[in-house]
This record gives structure tokens, C-alpha cells and sequence, in this order.
């Protein structure tokens, strides 16, 4: 199974209340995925500052001076916001690349969750309420997010494995079903350059989307070409810097409902999940045609 | 008028309340409200009953319905009716996919669209269909009819017994062993009844449609036709 929730605001008022409103969304989808939660928030401004999700097991250690060891590694200023067993870092966008060389240098054990200009990853094991409460998501503010409570059918139940994976800056992607190419098409993008943390076929579906979107296309040019790369089932709903998209496979077996308003668009892998959005009532709501790709830039 | 509010009592009461009125009552109408896309609104429900859920519902509302009309005033999730035995279901809205999905009997009209799969396995049930259906839509389809005023999706009737398809609009493809059939007076006649029937008299004449049914040799196995098994 696994539920996958979506939100990209039109209107600027509701911002404050991103996270809020992602987050009863992901919770009414605890049924679909109990094993893991994951979200992603779209959050800050084009104000030169680059963020680092990261994620630790023994947060305590790890985090405990790495602002400042970090900061002596790349020669700036480094700051570090701790939630739980992540944190996010930010630097000058300019040495973003150098601070993640230094990073895996300097706390090996550290993983990476998220990287880029305004995206914030947070994901781990446990009901998806719990998850959302000890990251705060319901006091987040942003533009668009996007999250996933996760039944783990193709890999462990580990926060790794956890859903949303970034493999790009500010990208990230849910995806609900079972991919059946993924290890050939795995070995085809580690070939081309590509690193994968896990052996998830979720992630693999990111990383050819990075892959794709690195050569040059789209958003919507890359989720076109997955419909004839990718074999399997699938419902992906995609985010990046100033983009979200949906794309369902042809046999579109996984359920996905969308709503729009004039203050937003909305993703559900039930029309539930969307029950308590303002103005539901009066939305424009569909279910995304099979092998169709949707998607909305701000 | 009986009035059940989900938000308050919750499913399990609902469909216990509806299951207690087998047999005589006069409590015959209700009203159920604050849906919300919930699970399996009105299951099992075997009593004359008229029931009118505001909102959407979400996983099977209405199935294995016998007897009652129960109405959707809005959009019907994945296998509305379904298994439905007899009585009627009407949505107001679009309904999800495997809409009527083995259904035996009774009628069931989606006044929007119905996505994929929409009456897969149907073995006697009447479906009427306002806007489009998706693909693979009555795939093994039994026996009963499915009028379609809108445009059917690929692989219409895939693997087809002996269920008869009406399209008013186009159709992407057939599937296998689904083939074009002659419309003869007593399908016209039968067409106008369903139309009736399924509130759509107004919007389509029994003329515009054509009939599709098996081609009858998929299912009645042939040596002939063993490589396409």
C-alpha cells in the first residue's frame, strides 16, 4: 500500500500554514503506511543560503559541534538547527558542494536527507502522527510539500528506506507501488554517475528523474521519459525548487485524487486525506489519468 | 427523515444501525452526513431502504447493497457497489475505479465519470454511466449491461462473457474478443429502458449508441485459438 499526500500553494496567505495543513494530511493516511513517515517542505526565500538536512542515530555526538567544525572546514560561517535526530544546516549556497564533501568527511556516519536552496527532509521510522510531532511539521511554513506514510513491500523498514528521497538539490519523490526494473536501471545510472544510500526501488525512480533532469529536460520532460523507463507500479508525486508533479502508470492501479482551488493544488492517494483543506468543497476534483504527467512551477 | 451524523457516531454504528432495519420498518429514509471520504459507508445494507450520504465517500461504499437506493451526493471512491445484489446506486459525482465490480444485480448509475476497471467481472448488474469510463472497463464482464453515454477507455470488454456494452461515444480500443455488435430492435427497446431507468432519457436517444459483446471464442475453448490463451 503506502499514502502519499501533496500540496502546492497558489496563495501566498496560506503559507504559514504549510506545514499544518501537510501534516493532517499525512496523518489521515496513517492507515495506508504505518511503518515510516516521511515529509518534505519547501521553505525558504531565494536569500543565497544553502540547507543541509541531515540525520543521525546518535544526534547527541554528532550534531554536538558540527556547526563549527564544519564551518572550519569550508572557511564560513555554518549554522545548525536541531529537530530530534535531524538538522539542518545552512551555509553561503557557494559552498554548498565543499560543505557536503566536508561533512561526509568529517561524520562519516551522518546521512544526508536533503540538500539544495529551501528543501527540508524529514523522515523515520513510526506512525506517521509521532513522526510529524517530533519534527514540528505542523509549525512549517512554505510553498509546496509534499509526504509519505510508508508500508515497506521492497526494502527494510529503516529511515533510509523511508520515503521522501532526494537525489537531487531541492528534488525529492513519494512514490506509492513496486518498481520491477529497478536493479538494471540501478546499475544503468551508477554507471552514468549516479550514488544510490539504499537498495530501494523508490529511490531509483529519484535518481533517474535527477539523472534525466541533469541532462537537461524538465520536470515534465523527465517524468514523461519514466513512463517508458520505468516498469512497474506507480503513483510518484515529485517536488522541486519551484515545481510539483504527479504521474501515474498506464495500468494506474494505485489510487491518486487531486483537488484544485484558486489558493492551491492538492494530492491524495485518497480524496480523505484532502477532507479538511479550505474550501474542498468547492474544489476542482479528479483522479489523474493513467500514464498523463501533471505538473504546476510557481 | 433519519439523520446520521458519521463525524459523531462513527462507521461501525452506522452500518450496525442499517443492518438492524432487515426485515419491516418504516424508518425507510436516511440521511448520512460529514462523509468525508470514509471507508465502506452503508455495506451490506438488505432492507428497502433510501439513504442519501452527503459528501464523498472513500473504499466501497454500497457494497453488496440488496434492495435499498442509496445516493451519493458527490464522488464515490474504488469499488463503489460493488458485488451489489439488487436495489439501486446513484452518484451524483465521478466514482473511482472498479465501480460495480462483480456486481450480481440492481442498478448503479454514476451521473460523472468512472475510471478504470468500471463493472470488471459484472455478473448481472446494470450500469449506466453519464460521462466516460476508463480502461479495461467490463474486463470478463458475465453477464447484465453497461451504457456508456460518454467515451470508453482502452481495452473496453477485455476477455468478455456475455455482459452487453452500449457506447454513445468512442472507444480507444477493444479488447480481446470484444467485438462491434448489430443493434436490433429489442436492444433499442432494452436501451431505452436502462436509459430510463438510469435518469438519462433527457441527455441520450437509445440511436446514438453502439453495442459491443463477445466475439465467443475466448471463452469457449478452441484448439484453434490455443496460442491466444
Amino acid at each position: 500500500m503506502c499514502g502519499i499526500v501533496g500540496l502546492f500553494l497558489k496563495d501566498k496567505t496560506l503559507e504559514p500554514q504549510l506545514g499544518a495543513l501537510l501534516a493532517e494530511m499525512l496523518v489521515t493516511m496513517t492507515d495506508r503506511g504505518p511503518d515510516s513517515a516521511g515529509i518534505a517542505i519547501y521553505g525558504g526565500a531565494d536569500d543565497g543560503i544553502a540547507k543541509i538536512t541531515v540525520q543521525s542515530v546518535q544526534p547527541d555526538v554528532d550534531f554536538a559541534s558540527l556547526a563549527a567544525d564544519l564551518g572550519a572546514a569550508i572557511g564560513a560561517t555554518v549554522s545548525l538547527r536541531r529537530k530530534s535526530s535531524h538538522a539542518v544546516l545552512e551555509m553561503p549556497m557557494n559552498q554548498l558542494e565543499a560543505a557536503r564533501a566536508a561533512l561526509s568527511a568529517l561524520r562519516p556516519d551522518v546521512k544526508v536527507m536533503s540538500a539544495g536552496d529551501n528543501l527540508e527532509i524529514y523522515k523515520e521510522v513510526g506512525l506517521p502522527k509521532d513522526v510529524a510531532s517530533r519534527f514540528e511539521i505542523a509549525q512549517m511554513s512554505g510553498t509546496h510539500g509534499i509526504g509519505h506514510t510508508r508500508m515497506a513491500t521492497e526494502s527494510a523498514v529503516t529511515t533510509m528506506g523511508a520515503h521522501p528521497f532526494s537525489t537531487g538539490p531541492d528534488q525529492c519523490l513519494v512514490h506509492n507501488g513496486s518498481l520491477s526494473n529497478h536493479n538494471s536501471l540501478r546499475r544503468t545510472l551508477v554507471r552514468e554517475g549516479m550514488t544510490f544510500e539504499t537498495q530501494n526501488d523508490s529511490e531509483v525512480a529519484a535518481a533517474y528523474l535527477t539523472h534525466k533532469m541533469k541532462e537537461g529536460a524538465n520536470l515534465g520532460e523527465a517524468m514523461e521519459a519514466s513512463l517508458s523507463d520505468l516498469d512497474g507500479f506507480f503513483t510518484f508525486v515529485v517536488g522541486t525548487k519551484d515545481g510539483f508533479g504527479v504521474v501515474r502508470d498506464p495500468i494506474a492501479c494505485k489510487p491518486a485524487v487531486m483537488a484544485e482551488t484558486d489558493q492551491y493544488v492538492a494530492f491524495g492517494s485518497e480524496y480523505r486525506a484532502m477532507v479538511n483543506l479550505p474550501g474542498i468543497e468547492t474544489a476542482r476534483v479528479w483522479e489523474p489519468e493513467p500514464a498523463t504527467v501533471y505538473f504546476w512551477n510557481h | 427523515m433519519q439523520t446520521f451524523d458519521l463525524a459523531t457516531r462513527g462507521l461501525r454504528e452506522l452500518n450496525q444501525t442499517l443492518h438492524a432495519l432487515r426485515g419491516t420498518t418504516n424508518e425507510t429514509a436516511w440521511e448520512i452526513v460529514n462523509a468525508k471520504g470514509s471507508h465502506a459507508i452503508a455495506v451490506g445494507v438488505d432492507a428497502p431502504l433510501d439513504i442519501t450520504v452527503r459528501g464523498s465517500t472513500g473504499y466501497y461504499c454500497a457494497g453488496m447493497n440488496k434492495q435499498a437506493t442509496i445516493r451519493i451526493d458527490g464522488n464515490a471512491g474504488p469499488g463503489v457497489a460493488e458485488n451489489m445484489m439488487s436495489g439501486r446506486v446513484i452518484i451524483e459525482g465521478d466514482a473511482s475505479q472498479y465501480a460495480g465490480a462483480t456486481g450480481r444485480g440492481g442498478l448503479l448509475v454514476i451521473k460523472g465519470n468512472a475510471s478504470s476497471r468500471c463493472g470488471i467481472s459484472m455478473k448481472g448488474i446494470d450500469i449506466v454511466v453519464h460521462g466516460s469510463i476508463g480502461h479495461m472497463s467490463a474486463f470478463m464482464a458475465q453477464s447484465g449491461n453497461m451504457v456508456v453515454l460518454g467515451d470508453a477507455g482502452d481495452a473496453l470488454g477485455d476477455s468478455l462473457y456475455e455482459a452487453r456494452l452500449f457506447v454513445r461515444g468512442s472507444v480507444k480500443s477493444l479488447g480481446a474478443d470484444c467485438i462491434e455488435k448489430e443493434m436490433r430492435p429489442a436492444h433499442l427497446a432494452m436501451l431505452a429502458e436502462l436509459l430510463e431507468r438510469g435518469e438519462a432519457s433527457h441527455k441520450a436517444k437509445p440511436e446514438e449508441f453502439r453495442r459491443y459483446g463477445s466475439a465467443r471464442k475466448l471463452y469457449t475453448f478452441n484448439v484453434d485459438n490455443a496460442a491466444a490463451y
